[in-house]
């Protein structure tokens, strides 16, 4: 049943565990229970939602920051992510394969206040050898959703056998 | 003036869709759960390689069966998924969708006077394309206490000395019913026995909510008396690629092919490429989609059962069929009101024969959403009418 409901949520966080019951043909209470532990368990981590802020009139900016660091003895780069991702301008941290380690990305309200985040605070880690930073030009498509153009219209015909 | 009209033609009746559709298609800002093809835009893989044939400049006849590449695959997609066994090269051709293949598969095997069993309610086209090639439809009007399958006493009623062929809707549009391995193998024997054809349309093979489909040409001795009709459509969204094919012994597919070789010459090319691409790399979303229909599927048929209308759970296509008989409202008046009270449109259960009097076809080839809207109406109606 978990794997049904996190198909369902991962779609529209908005369904209700009644309607989750009735599309998988379960009972509400243990749809409700299941959903309840897989928050506790951290499998559900959150329920944002997805803005186009392009079109909502606010200044955001995305940076995607390409980070080398000095993994810790012990340690590995974990202990490097949890003190880059405790800053609220991050958004998300990834471990990368590949040519450089951690893959950062901020979400500011200008890029000077992108800018200054990095320069002052990430590239300043002692652990922190390099940074490169692109910022994201425009979004096209995120969480599997296409951003822009809206609902599309059904130009099915009413009514066919 | 002569009448410029066969006699036949005039004895055929206009779709009772189409009737509904009119009326339907006048009316600003209905919402409609009648369709009958799916909401979801062919997979992107599968244009994509639409497209790139058209780039490549693919914009010639095939042969008339089809692409090589694509009766081939057609034959292990069979072998797959249903245990069928074909000969690419004599015993599958591609048709202009479903509809085609029924049209010749009719026309290859009937002469005037032979009797064709019609199982009913179902898709709308069998009963005029029999009637034009002058054969005798014989409609068996299934009942929803059998979850409207055909059982063996229903076909033993109904058979004579002129019956050849048994036309097989499963999964059915528009019960939403589906015949199982034991519903099937009951009617092996008399097939066989009284020496009957098949013609079995599995369009909505893939759209089976329990276990697999299972095709009656797969049974021993059924296979030489066989035609399957199948296509891209439902499976892959595809509806308006009008691609689809039929599988059966050589001595019958070989006529089919000189109609269509003379009808229609070949499939269009580009869906034929494209449904190369859909064979080869689109189980997964065969799979996604049928996920989709079946949560749908649960959701509509406890809605409706909520709201006070009885219907049996169908396990296939993307259709339910609920019953309004305890409104005292025929289907028609039922659809004709729901539309002008309620502006939601359903399709009347009689446009798909007499014996679908007293249910509706309501598709669920709609998102949750559009489907929640639809249903507060249909609830609100039916209190409405409930007194």
């Amino acid at each position: 049943m978990r794997k049904k409901i996190l198909k369902i949520v991962d779609k529209n966080s908005k369904a209700s565990p009644e309607e989750i019951a009735a599309m998988l043909g379960e009972r509400k209470e243990d749809v409700e229970a299941e959903i309840a532990a897989m928050e506790k368990e951290g499998v559900i981590c959150g329920y944002p939602t997805l803005i186009n802020w392009d079109k909502a009139d606010c200044e955001i900016v995305t940076a995607l920051i390409e980070v080398k660091v000095t993994p810790q003895r012990g340690l590995g780069f974990d202990k490097i992510a949890e003190r880059i991702y405790k800053f609220d301008e991050v958004d998300s941290v990834y471990l990368m394969s590949g040519g450089f380690d951690l893959t950062v990305i901020i979400r500011g309200k200008s890029m000077k206040e992108v800018s200054l985040f990095v320069s002052e605070k990430l590239s300043t880690m002692e652990a922190v050898l390099s940074t490169a930073t692109h910022f994201v030009l425009k979004k096209y498509k995120e969480h599997g959703i296409a951003l822009e153009g809206g609902k599309k219209e059904d130009e099915r015909m009413l009514i066919t056998p | 003036m002569r009448d410029p009209l066969s006699k036949v033609i005039k004895e055929v009746e206009p779709s009772g869709i189409r009737k509904f559709f009119d009326i339907v298609s006048e009316m600003k800002d209905a919402i409609s759960l009648g369709v009958g093809e799916p909401d979801f835009d062919t997979p992107w893989h599968i244009r994509e390689e639409g497209i790139y044939s058209l780039e490549q400049g693919r914009t010639f006849y095939t042969s008339n069966a089809g692409l090589k590449e694509l009766k081939e695959e057609i034959t292990y997609y069979l072998r797959r998924r249903f245990h069928l066994s074909y000969d690419p090269v004599k015993e599958v051709m591609v048709t202009i969708g479903g509809s085609e293949a029924i049209d010749i598969a009719l026309r290859a095997m009937i002469d005037p006077g032979d009797e064709v069993l019609i199982p009913q309610p179902s898709y709308v086209s069998y009963l005029p394309c029999a009637q034009l090639v002058h054969a005798v439809p014989v409609p068996i009007e299934l009942k929803e206490e059998n979850q409207f399958k055909l059982t063996r006493q229903e076909l033993l009623d109904v058979i004579t000395e002129k019956t050849k062929i048994l036309i097989l809707p499963f999964p059915n549009n528009p019960t939403g019913g589906i015949m199982d391995y034991h519903d099937l193998k009951a009617l092996v024997d008399v097939i066989i026995e009284k020496d009957l054809y098949v013609i079995s349309d599995e369009i909505y093979s893939e759209l089976t909510y329990s276990g697999t489909h299972v095709s009656i040409a797969s049974f021993p001795g059924m296979r030489e008396r066989t035609v399957v009709i199948n296509g891209f459509s439902k499976s892959y969204a595809m509806t308006g690629w009008r691609l689809g094919y039929a599988c059966g012994p050589e001595l019958i597919l070989k006529q089919m092919l000189k109609i269509h070789q003379f009808a229609i010459m070949c499939a269009p090319t580009t869906s034929q490429y494209a449904a190369v691409e859909a064979l080869r790399n689109g189980d997964a979303d065969v799979e996604m989609m049928r996920e989709e229909y079946d949560r749908r599927r649960r959701f509509l048929i406890k809605s409706l059962r909520d709201i006070g209308l009885e219907c049996f759970e169908p396990f296939g296509a993307f259709y339910v069929f609920p019953s309004i008989k305890t409104l005292g409202m025929s289907s028609d008046e039922f659809a004709n009101r729901l539309l002008q009270e309620e502006k939601v449109a359903v399709v009347p259960g009689t446009a798909f024969g007499r014996c679908g009097e007293g249910f509706l076809r309501i598709s669920y080839a709609y998102s949750i959403e559009d489907l929640k809207v639809a249903l507060e109406r249909i609830e609100r109606f039916v209190k409405r009418h409930r007194e």
